[in-house]
């Protein structure tokens, strides 16, 4: 039998309009434990208005051995940026 | 076969790939970057992480324990509330201290186990026992104070969850000393049976707090490697220097006495030299001689073992109504 | 409330307000003690911060019922001289918000049973024409139906869980059962206040409450037990040997330290 309880991820959304950020883990039996759990740990001092929770071992992600290759090739792509243009001072509203 | 092995190709070139491997983290480290739990680390330094991130969060649980003895008789209600969200807070420290120590590979289960059994080590700050309210007050004022000047560095600490957690821990714990000295401040302006109580306490936990930062830098075995990768941001006597710096002044205002007749103010230093601090009592409650050890620990393993049929239980109700794995869209 | 109209709602005298308040706070205030022995002791860390959560809405309540109490009564009594200077035959909490935490099971079955009757009451007590208990009314109902929540939840893990857990849930049913006859059957101050359009018609508390229990014990794979009698009546003084000890504990510094402050 299984008295561990599973691992689950937390998200909170501090505000309303804001995304919700991880904020830490905790253990449940269940999904509703989950939430409760999340509720009572993570939001004593008003710090969220909306909670997600998810299964650790249902998060997939990225490897960083292998960042040099995912990440480094989006350095040299200034181009997607505002400020790679030049535009005269006289032009408005651009 | 090991002078063969040493002598292979294949196992100079590993050797090497190694000490690169070594210099690269060490490198990353130097530049304050942060280390995250799937990062290459060298296997010292996950145990060493490991060790302290485990023994920290096995003090916040067992800490529970001597404030817990007071919830139930605290002095008023709105010392009553205040002490539960302490306790409670401890609670919620040691929850994110073991989510910390899990990301590097090892269950909560298994670090329990290893509290319960006695294997891993907590503060033994915490084996000493509560026998007045006013020790309520002097834990907040001085455990606390001490436990604060030593997570604050820690929240730089090169490990990234960990620094996460000691972020969160800090911010919490703001009110925890405050309150504690609010307590000292009351009894001590207070009756002179109040005033003997808070005395009384300032006596039984000065020395334990002082001896809270861990032996003297020269006795102080993992000290320098672990400032090295910055697990450790200070050393345990520049620490403890500048508690006692901040204390004894705060101890004045309450018009008690410091327990040491040795404390002198150094003009010239402009620091507190405190006298001796007794070692060989550091090391009997660190080897499980302390007036409490027995009783922390039955506390906890009471509680575990209590709990487990409820665990189990938790856990075949979810086996049976396992919810469909798309139940609602987030949002 | 009632649908009578304010002009021939009769005045209920203070001292049956001041009664009728102490009932709440006292229930909330033990029932909030007793979960507070708990913080530490919990069956997993996560459980010990929601059992401290539970205490501190508990007691919160109380703090904010006792000091209405001590308004009404006018004499000077504080929360604090109310929680800790009055004997066990002066507190007025129900018979089953002192009955001791046992094990896990026992504690979710009277936090069960006690939230239901907390959650209904003050849902009705929100439109009381005590303005002063109607805001109080307002912020409990809140942290009641999460208590609720909490508690429904647990009940249903430990009666459809383990054949463990459902035995021992279920022996801590039959042994609380009987303090429900007290939550639901009325006694004169109830019908009073009712009358008065301060507390809510008795009838409709029992019908709520025995709808939501119905509901959870069904979940919990858990039979209703049968009615039982039981002569004690917290909420007349009349309490169990438990009581005494819950405040003997509670109380023990300011009755060794008169007049102290804290």
């Amino acid at each position: 039998m299984n008295e561990d309880w599973v691992l689950y991820e937390v998200f909170i959304r501090s505000r309303s309009g804001l995304e919700h950020k991880h904020v830490g883990s905790l253990h449940a039996a269940d999904a509703r434990m989950a939430i409760e759990h999340a509720r009572d740990t993570y939001t004593r001092r008003q710090e969220g208005v909306s909670i997600w929770v998810v299964r650790s071992s249902d998060i997939v992600a990225s490897d960083p051995a292998e960042a040099e290759e995912l990440f480094e090739p989006a350095r040299d792509k200034v181009y997607r940026h505002p400020t790679f243009y030049a535009i005269p001072e006289d032009v408005k509203n651009i | 076969m090991y002078t063969q092995a040493l002598d292979s190709p294949e196992a100079a070139a590993a050797d090497e790939r190694e000490s690169e491997r070594l210099e690269r983290f060490q490198a990353r480290i130097d530049r304050d970057e942060k280390i995250e739990p799937k990062d290459w680390m060298p296997e010292a330094y996950r145990q060493t992480l490991l060790r302290q991130i485990a023994q920290h969060a096995h003090s916040e649980i067992v800490g529970m324990l001597p404030e817990g003895n007071w919830i139930t008789r605290a002095p008023s209600l709105r010392r009553k509330v205040v002490l539960i969200a302490k306790v409670q807070d401890e609670g919620g420290h040691g929850m994110y201290l073991y989510s910390a120590a899990e990301t590097l590979g090892v269950s909560r289960g298994e670090l329990i186990e290893q509290l319960l059994s006695g294997r891993a080590k907590y503060s033994s700050i915490f084996n000493y026992p509560t026998l007045t309210w006013a020790d309520i007050g002097a834990i907040g004022w001085l455990v606390d104070g001490a436990a604060i000047m030593n997570q604050i560095p820690l929240c730089r600490c090169s490990y990234g969850p960990y620094a996460r957690a000691m972020v969160r821990i800090c911010k919490e714990e703001s009110f925890h000393q405050r309150q504690g000295y609010e307590i000292m401040l009351t009894l001590s302006r207070g009756s002179a049976a109040q005033r003997a109580m808070a005395q009384d306490a300032l006596d039984r936990w000065w020395w334990p707090s002082l001896m809270m930062f861990g032996p003297s830098d020269a006795h102080s075995v993992h000290t320098a490697q672990s400032m090295r990768w910055k697990i450790k941001r200070f050393s345990n006597d520049e620490l403890r220097q500048k508690f006692i710096d901040v204390t004894v002044p705060q101890a004045e205002f309450l018009g008690l006495a410091v327990p040491d007749p040795d404390l002198r103010w150094d003009e010239s230093a402009e620091h507190y030299v405190p006298g001796p601090i007794d070692w060989s009592e550091f090391h009997a409650v660190l080897k499980g001689e302390g007036p409490c050890n027995r009783e922390r620990l039955e506390a906890r393993r009471a509680a575990h073992g209590a709990g487990r049929w409820v665990r189990e239980a938790a856990a075949a109700f979810a086996e049976k109504h396992r919810e469909p794995p798309h139940a609602a869209p987030a949002g | 409330m009632s649908a009578a109209s304010e002009s021939v709602r009769p005045e209920p005298s203070a001292e049956d307000r001041f009664e009728y308040v102490l009932r709440l706070a006292d229930t909330s205030l033990i029932a909030g003690q007793r979960l507070a022995e708990l913080l530490g002791h919990g069956p997993a860390l996560e459980e010990d911060l929601a059992l401290g959560n539970l205490s501190l809405d508990l007691i919160g309540q109380a703090r904010l019922l006792l000091a209405l109490a001590g308004r009404i009564e006018g004499r000077g009594r504080d929360e604090d001289a109310l929680a800790f200077l009055r004997d066990a035959p002066d507190f007025r909490n129900v018979t089953l918000a002192e009955q001791p935490n046992g094990d896990f099971g026992a504690t979710i079955v009277r936090q069960c049973l006690l939230d239901a009757w907390q959650l209904e009451s003050y849902q009705c007590l929100t439109g009381s024409s005590d303005r002063e208990l109607a805001d109080i009314a307002h912020k409990a109902v809140k942290e009641c139906r999460y208590h609720w929540r909490f508690s429904a939840g647990w009940l249903a893990r430990l009666g459809d869980g383990t054949e463990e857990s459902h035995a021992r849930v279920r022996t801590a049913l039959e042994s609380l059962w009987r303090f429900t006859d007290e939550l639901l059957t009325p006694d004169a101050l109830d019908a009073r206040m009712a009358v008065c359009g301060i507390g809510p018609a008795p009838a409709l508390i029992r019908e709520r409450w025995e709808t939501r229990v119905a509901t959870a014990l069904a979940q919990a794979k858990l039979e209703r037990p049968a009615h039982q009698h039981y002569p004690w009546h917290g909420k007349r003084g009349v309490h169990t040997e438990y009581l005494g000890h819950l405040l003997a504990e509670m109380q023990c510094v300011p009755r060794a330290y008169p007049g102290a402050t804290w």
